[in-house]
């Protein structure tokens, strides 16, 4: 097994795709709000990875 | 409770046994049973790409022990997560994959991988199970 070495953003990026993919199918009941809700979820995701990173860049300056 | 909901309350195991039982040893397995091939195909996938991912990045497998509450609630509930990932959980124990916990950020994200890939199927199997009992379309 190959090893990765992924970096903090690459990891999140990687770890919202998949989890918003599976919420979006196993939830809501058409084809078509599963895939808005998989999108909401995902970009929910990288609006608290943004906002979490700027807020530790900040707090640390 | 609505008549539709009564009727999926008394649906009987043999029904959906086998259907939640395959979404938890291959990942997708219960949609794929189910006729919903899309679906099956994306939760398999996700789960095993970040079960695949939390391997390699060398993630541990956690396992019970005891302690304080909170080391019990942490180290018994990833060995349940990791469990419901199924298959690709019980292959690697098998093939005798075992990562030491070291210290770093990359090893640290490949367990919480490990562990998600099986709180993702958690979600798969129980939507598996309320479309075979009729609760879902």
């Amino acid at each position: 097994m190959p090893k990765v070495n992924l970096s903090h953003f690459e990891a999140a990026l990687l770890f919202s795709l998949f989890t918003s993919i599976v919420l979006g199918v196993v939830t809501k009941r058409t084809d078509r709000e599963r895939l808005k809700y998989g999108a909401y979820c995902f970009g929910s995701f990288l609006v608290a990875l943004f906002g979490l990173g700027w807020l530790m860049y900040l707090g640390h300056r | 409770m609505t008549a539709k909901e009564n009727t999926a309350a008394v649906t009987p195991i043999g029904v959906w046994g086998p259907k939640v039982l395959a979404a938890w040893i291959v990942p997708g397995g219960g949609h794929f049973l189910l006729k919903q091939k899309g679906r099956a195909g994306l939760l398999a996938v996700s789960v095993i790409a970040m079960f695949l991912l939390g391997l390699m990045m060398r993630g541990q497998f956690l396992k019970p022990q005891g302690g304080d509450v909170l080391n019990i609630l942490i180290y018994y509930g990833g060995f349940l997560c990791n469990l419901m990932t199924g298959l690709p959980y019980l292959a690697a124990s098998w093939l005798g994959y075992s990562q030491p916990d070291v210290a770093g950020a990359v090893h640290d994200y490949g367990t919480k991988f490990l562990v998600t890939a099986g709180l993702l199927n958690v979600l798969s199997i129980v939507d598996a199970y309320e479309i075979a009992s009729g609760k879902k379309s």
